[in-house]
């Protein structure tokens, strides 16, 4: 599983997509940053700021900010990291490799999953820089900030699941690409019709990006983890069916 | 089944929706066996062997290497198996090293352990002077030395090899083809092939298989004496009268070939060579030539599937009439008519 895992973070390294992916999101995240930053410090929102007793501080307005640009961002540019997982190894033939050697099913997905998730904790660790260098000039609230970390690596996982189980149905990373990222507008549209309806409609519970908001404003609530550790275990165990399913 | 067979099959089928593409096979492999797998294109051979690794289930039957059932103890089945797909899954953004370690490490090779044995790998396998590139780059021989190191390197007791030769030039195959009797030495080896004189070469056991059904499982001894002919070509300086060729023990026809050659057809159980060069010298015939002739493996091939064995000398001339017994008609270029379906050459009327 491990072995798997590593072999596919490697290979995303080796690959000038990963490395680009890294300094695009970089690029516009840090824009995004310097730009919220800039607009918390104009003296006029400062001003607006003191007189609300509830006026969100450093860490809810800048680094939630953030975080909120991060999931967008993600939602596009994860198919074009998940849709080669299966599909690629598919397409070169090099399935066989794994199905031969003495490794189980669920040991070949998991270590799919884990080396991908293992390049999306490289790249939030690198994005998490740019809050933490607000230390220099402020406090924060590290209690929000661990909420919406988990929050946004829960995000991430469940939509690698989602991006993995359709890169297994597929022998071309392109078509994945494309499937995927319709499932993922799809749940992110979701929200948009959730919120023109009732609140708790069942429309609104599905909308993917829905329970990432509350871990955001640092509201740990046990539904919102439950639901994202139910979608990736549910996407999991489908690539892993799927794949099985391929030698009858 | 006794300790020394590694790999047993028995009453194998596989469908694919409808499609049958393997029929009811059973086979074993003992320990030491280089197992040719012989067959046209289309004939199961990897589908069979797909399903001998686990990459693919088995519609019936029961398969077991080295002791283990593939479907009820497919780890420790795998654990014991080498396998070369007909593609080498080479990933070709990775370096020969780095590879191998992964593939090391995929086959749960002690840590301590995965250096040497990738040493030993790809010394086999002729490798070390390429250690350091990427796969992409290296041609397609030695991309398949990989992927065969890629196979042997966990030293498993059974290595699966698809059609390893294919695209090869003639000196990659002569060193693959060494190396695969080597490995015969430590290994029981299964390859596939469409080529005759490969597994000739290579292999101790033949099987061949038509259309997903078993047709012939023999040594390659048996092999040959299916090949075994009653045909004699003999080639003399001065010949005798051709009576006197007739009446020698064994000899069942004779006939008159170009320079002074002739080609004797005899009796399957006595081969007349002996007297006819004891004949030749008493007779001072100046002999020169004496080939005992074997059917080729083509053509045995072709008996066991089924098709009419071709002699050599039906093949027919342009513009030549012949009557054939359905129907009439001229033949356009030279073509073997044996091999149209089914139809037979009754008679060639030269001129007509």
């Amino acid at each position: 599983m491990w072995m798997i895992a590593t072999r596919e973070l490697r290979s995303l390294f080796l690959s000038p997509l990963a490395w680009s992916i890294l300094g695009a999101v970089q690029i516009i995240l840090g824009w995004f940053f310097l730009w919220s930053l800039y607009y918390f410090v104009q003296p006029d929102l400062q001003a607006q700021l003191a007189s609300n007793p509830n006026a969100p501080g450093l860490t809810a307005f800048v680094v939630g900010l953030q975080f909120d640009t991060m999931s967008t961002i993600l939602l596009l540019i994860l198919p074009l990291l998940t849709m080669r997982l299966i599909s690629e190894e598919r397409r070169n033939k090099t399935l066989p490799l794994l199905l031969s050697a003495p490794v189980s099913m669920t040991s070949i997905i998991l270590g799919k999953f884990l080396g991908m998730m293992g390049f999306f904790l490289i790249l939030l660790a690198m994005l998490m820089l740019m809050p933490l260098s607000l230390l220099f000039g402020g406090t924060l609230d590290f209690g929000q900030i661990a909420s919406s970390l988990i929050g946004l690596i829960l995000f991430i996982g469940a939509l690698v699941a989602l991006g993995l189980y359709i890169s297994t149905l597929t022998a071309h990373p392109s078509v994945a690409a494309i499937s995927t990222f319709s499932v993922f507008l799809l749940l992110w549209m979701f929200e948009l019709a959730g919120n023109a309806g009732q609140q708790n409609s069942v429309l609104n519970y599905l909308a993917i990006t829905k329970h990432y908001q509350p871990l955001i404003k640092g509201l740990f609530s046990t539904a919102d983890v439950v639901y994202y550790v139910l979608f990736i275990a549910l996407f999991l165990i489908l690539s892993i069916k799927r794949l099985d399913a391929e030698r009858f | 089944m006794n300790s020394d067979t590694l790999v047993s099959v028995q009453n194998l089928s596989r469908f694919y929706g409808d499609f049958c593409a393997v029929k009811n096979i059973s086979f074993e492999v003992k320990r030491g066996q280089i197992l040719g797998f012989l067959g046209p294109n289309g004939a199961g051979k990897t589908t069979t062997m797909q399903v001998i690794t686990g990459t693919l289930a088995p519609t019936m039957g029961q398969i077991s290497v080295a002791g283990y059932d593939i479907l009820d103890d497919p780890l420790k089945a795998k654990a014991a198996i080498g396998y070369l797909p007909e593609q080498p899954p080479l990933y070709k953004e990775m370096l020969v090293e780095e590879y191998l370690r992964f593939c090391a490490k995929l086959h749960r090779i002690p840590r301590s352990d995965i250096s040497n044995a990738i040493q030993h790998a790809m010394e086999q396998c002729g490798l070390q002077e390429v250690n350091r590139r990427l796969i992409g780059n290296l041609s397609k021989g030695y991309q398949q030395r990989v992927g065969i190191a890629q196979a042997i390197i966990h030293t498993p007791s059974v290595v699966i090899l698809d059609e390893p030769t294919i695209g090869l030039d003639p000196i990659q195959i002569r060193d693959i083809r060494h190396l695969i009797r080597q490995l015969g030495e430590e290994h029981s080896v299964i390859l596939s092939s469409h080529i005759l004189q490969e597994v000739q070469a290579v292999c101790n056991h033949v099987q061949i298989i038509n259309e997903g059904e078993l047709i012939f499982n023999d040594s390659i001894d048996g092999l040959l004496s299916q090949m075994q002919s009653t045909h004699l070509q003999i080639a003399l300086h001065r010949p005798p009268e051709i009576q006197q060729l007739k009446q020698i023990q064994g000899v069942e026809m004779v006939e008159v070939r170009e320079n002074n050659r002739f080609y004797i057809q005899h009796t399957a159980t006595e081969s007349p060579a002996e007297a006819l060069v004891e004949k030749s010298v008493e007779g001072n015939w100046g002999i020169y030539e004496l080939i005992p002739e074997h059917r080729s493996l083509e053509q045995v091939f072709m008996t066991l599937m089924g098709a009419d064995e071709v002699p050599p000398d039906s093949l027919l001339e342009k513009g030549e009439n012949v009557t054939l017994e359905k129907g009439e008609g001229t033949l356009e270029n030279g073509v073997n008519l044996k091999k149209m379906n089914g139809i037979k050459v009754n008679s060639i009327v030269e001129g007509a």
